[in-house]
């Protein structure tokens, strides 16, 4: 009975993306209860879509359910209630918090059968031969354990990993083209007083202080030691001068949610902001023009990755394993594509885009017909060139990463200042 | 008959039962946890501190945040409480037909039948930089700037408040005011009463038991609130809940539970002041 009806699902899912699924081979698992198991992927709404979680059933032959948290309400979950999660769809900096609360199991990477062709972004800590940043919480370096229990961080690859590189980018602020007179070229124009009452900022402390740093070093209002890693002085003093923004009127608002960005931008409430991909994205099927724009300074970077939960045993484990494999072998990476993200092993998600949608999303070409995004609207025509450029052009300019300081007790605290300010 | 000594002790016994199960356990919990200590990023460690409080008690952003609710509570109290009064004082003085008055009495339900996070959303395109109040505004030529003030401050929050917490205040005033007898206005006109002195003299003292309760609920509802102050004013102001909030989000339940604690505290003594300018119990048995 579970062999027919993960038959059926593989028809279904070959019929819907042509014969590619048949290439990937899924389901491997073949056991006679496996349609009984749900697993549950937890994570923030950017990547936590329930897309995914819809045709990842129907390849694998058993259930995967989304459920969407915020960065808090996820590490929360995974203290708190780490047997209500099967998945966790985690921030890289967020494996600081819960690796050592012995909440995951390594990953074993043998078991991870394209493991090999992860890019080195995560694996190495290089990208196109270089040693990219390590200015704030790069992948790499939270990558391996040395055990499936360990508690702690390896120095180097091992064979058990932290988690499953899944999707990155290198983010940079949203701009409203049609409202700003002149160029935005610097991280300082978010600070610019030009864009008083017009410009937002991300309400989550981990990220915003990092906008705010790139704005105040880049408008020569601070010099930072390590921007990833902000001592107590350089803290106050950010902070401080984000208080001053505020009762000088400068945020026109503090957004704490993706679809609360997009709404300040598609509404002209904001004209600059810091802002997500898939946000820009949004605006832009709303027929309203915004551009993700490269600033000279560099991207601020981030990646996510599939931690697997302690609890898992057994013949969950194995569906864990198949899932992560699943979720590498490139319909994944296809699909967040299209809203502006990159996939760990982008040669599998190039199955899953046309020609013209690889050209724009990944090569920096322009595209050749219309580019929509994963849910069939158009956001670019013919002609465009993607913001920033090729995968290659964007990620070779990442200048730090999204973090935990060692001293975010004292940020969080600031962060509360500057909120009730 | 002979009535059972044990009666009135098992007639009571539901009640105390739900109290203690989800009044009384919850709160006395809050107050364990008030005391624990925080371990960063992690959580709760069983302790006996008062470091939550102190915290509490001389952080001067959060002084500032109960400042700001205390505030917001006292504006949206006086507004809700002068509307609330003149919309009860006319479904039940000015409607002569009880059916319509019920009928109208309604329609100040319908928004209700929306989530309340609809209805606060819905004033986002009203009051927007291209909004409809100010597009019609610079349209007509009144202004040329459109006004930013409307949205994203304590105007829209105030605003926001006085929408979905009115009828809070409708409910109980309407609902003593249906209980005065007509006679007694019949009577003070009679005895060359004005206008404004029947509404002055009667009708209010003796709708202080409804405008007592709906400013209970209108108290505990802003000094309860962080969503709305959230999302009408950008996320630019705070509230003494969001301070509340902002700690679970790093999982700091100490200082949230500490901060409960507070914050009960504070609802309690505005409780106070107002039972203790209407006698609730009194004037129900009345």
């Amino acid at each position: 009975m579970g062999d027919k009806i993960s038959r059926r699902g593989v028809l279904k899912g070959a019929a819907a993306a042509g014969a590619a699924t048949a290439v990937t081979g899924f389901p491997t698992v073949w056991a006679q209860n496996i349609k009984n198991i749900t697993l549950n992927h937890t994570g923030m709404s950017y990547s936590t879509l329930i897309d995914i979680a819809r045709k990842a059933s129907e390849d694998l032959g058993f259930k995967v359910e989304m459920s969407v948290v915020d960065h808090p309400g996820l590490i929360n979950r995974m203290i708190n209630d780490p047997t209500s999660i099967d998945i966790a769809d985690s921030e890289i900096w967020q494996a600081k918090v819960f690796v050592p609360q012995g909440t995951t199991q390594g990953i074993d990477v043998s078991k991870i059968e394209t493991w090999d062709q992860v890019t080195p972004l995560y694996k190495d800590g290089t990208f196109a031969g270089k040693e990219v940043s390590r200015e704030g919480d790069s992948p790499f370096e939270y990558m391996y354990r040395e055990s499936a229990d360990a508690t702690s961080f390896a120095t180097g690859p091992t064979g058990w990993a932290t988690f499953v590189p899944s999707v990155y980018n290198a983010d940079t602020l949203g701009i409203r083209p049609d409202k700003i007179d002149g160029e935005v070229s610097s991280w300082a124009s978010l600070i610019d007083p030009k864009f008083r009452g017009k410009a937002a900022i991300q309400n989550i402390p981990t990220n915003g202080i990092m906008d705010a740093v790139m704005a105040l070093q880049a408008a020569g209002e601070m010099t930072y030691g390590d921007r990833g890693n902000l001592t107590p002085d350089e803290i106050n003093q950010t902070v401080g001068k984000l208080i001053e923004l505020k009762k000088a009127g400068h945020w026109r608002a503090l957004w704490n949610t993706f679809d609360e960005s997009v709404n300040l931008m598609a509404s002209g409430e904001v004209v600059i902001q810091s802002m997500w991909s898939p946000a820009v994205t949004a605006v832009r099927t709303q027929g309203v023009n915004c551009v993700y724009q490269p600033l000279k300074e560099g991207y601020r970077g981030w990646g996510n990755g599939l931690a697997m939960m302690s609890h898992l045993d057994g013949l969950k484990r194995d569906a864990a394993y198949e899932y992560l494999n699943w979720y590498l072998s490139g319909w994944v990476g296809g699909f967040i594509a299209k809203q502006g993200y990159y996939i760990s092993i982008p040669e599998k998600a190039k199955d899953f885009l046309t020609e013209n949608e690889w050209g724009f999303f990944y090569e920096g070409k322009a595209a050749t017909a219309p580019i929509t995004s994963p849910t069939g609207e158009v956001t670019n025509k013919a002609g465009d060139v993607r913001d920033g450029g090729s995968y290659e052009e964007r990620f070779s300019k990442v200048a730090v990463w999204n973090n935990l300081m060692d001293n975010a007790p004292l940020l969080f605290g600031k962060w509360n200042e500057f909120n009730a300010a | 008959m002979k009535s059972n000594p044990l009666a009135p002790y098992l007639l009571v016994l539901p009640l105390v039962l739900v109290l203690a199960v989800f009044v009384v356990l919850p709160i006395a919990l809050v107050v364990t946890v008030s005391f624990y200590r925080y371990v960063m990023l992690v959580g709760l460690q069983p302790d006996f501190t008062l470091t939550n409080y102190i915290d509490i008690l001389t952080n001067a952003t959060n002084l500032h945040l109960y400042l700001s609710t205390i505030k917001f509570t006292l504006i949206t109290l006086v507004i809700t409480m002068f509307i609330g009064f003149w919309i009860s004082y006319f479904l039940v003085f000015k409607v002569r037909n009880t059916l319509t008055a019920i009928a109208l009495f309604l329609v100040c339900t319908v928004p209700f039948w929306t989530s309340n996070i609809i209805r606060m959303i819905s004033w986002r395109p009203v009051l927007g930089r291209e909004g409809l109040i100010n597009d019609a505004l610079v349209q007509s030529g009144l202004i040329t700037q459109p006004l930013d003030w409307l949205l994203f401050s304590d105007f829209a929050v105030v605003v926001a408040y006085v929408h979905l917490f009115t009828l809070f205040m409708i409910v109980p005033i309407f609902n003593s005011m249906a209980r005065i007898d007509r006679a007694l206005l019949e009577a003070a006109y009679d005895a060359g009463a004005s206008r404004f002195g029947v509404v002055w003299n009667v009708v209010l003292p003796l709708s202080k038991t409804g405008i007592a309760l709906g400013s209970l609920f209108v108290v505990a509802l802003v000094m309860g609130d962080f969503f709305v102050v959230k999302v009408m004013s950008g996320g630019l102001s705070g509230s003494a809940t969001s301070g509340i909030s902002n700690d679970i989000q790093f999982l700091n339940y100490p200082r949230a539970a500490a901060n409960a604690v507070v914050l009960l505290a504070v609802v309690m003594l505005f409780a106070g002041l107002i039972f203790r300018i209407v006698d609730v119990r009194r004037e129900l048995s009345r």
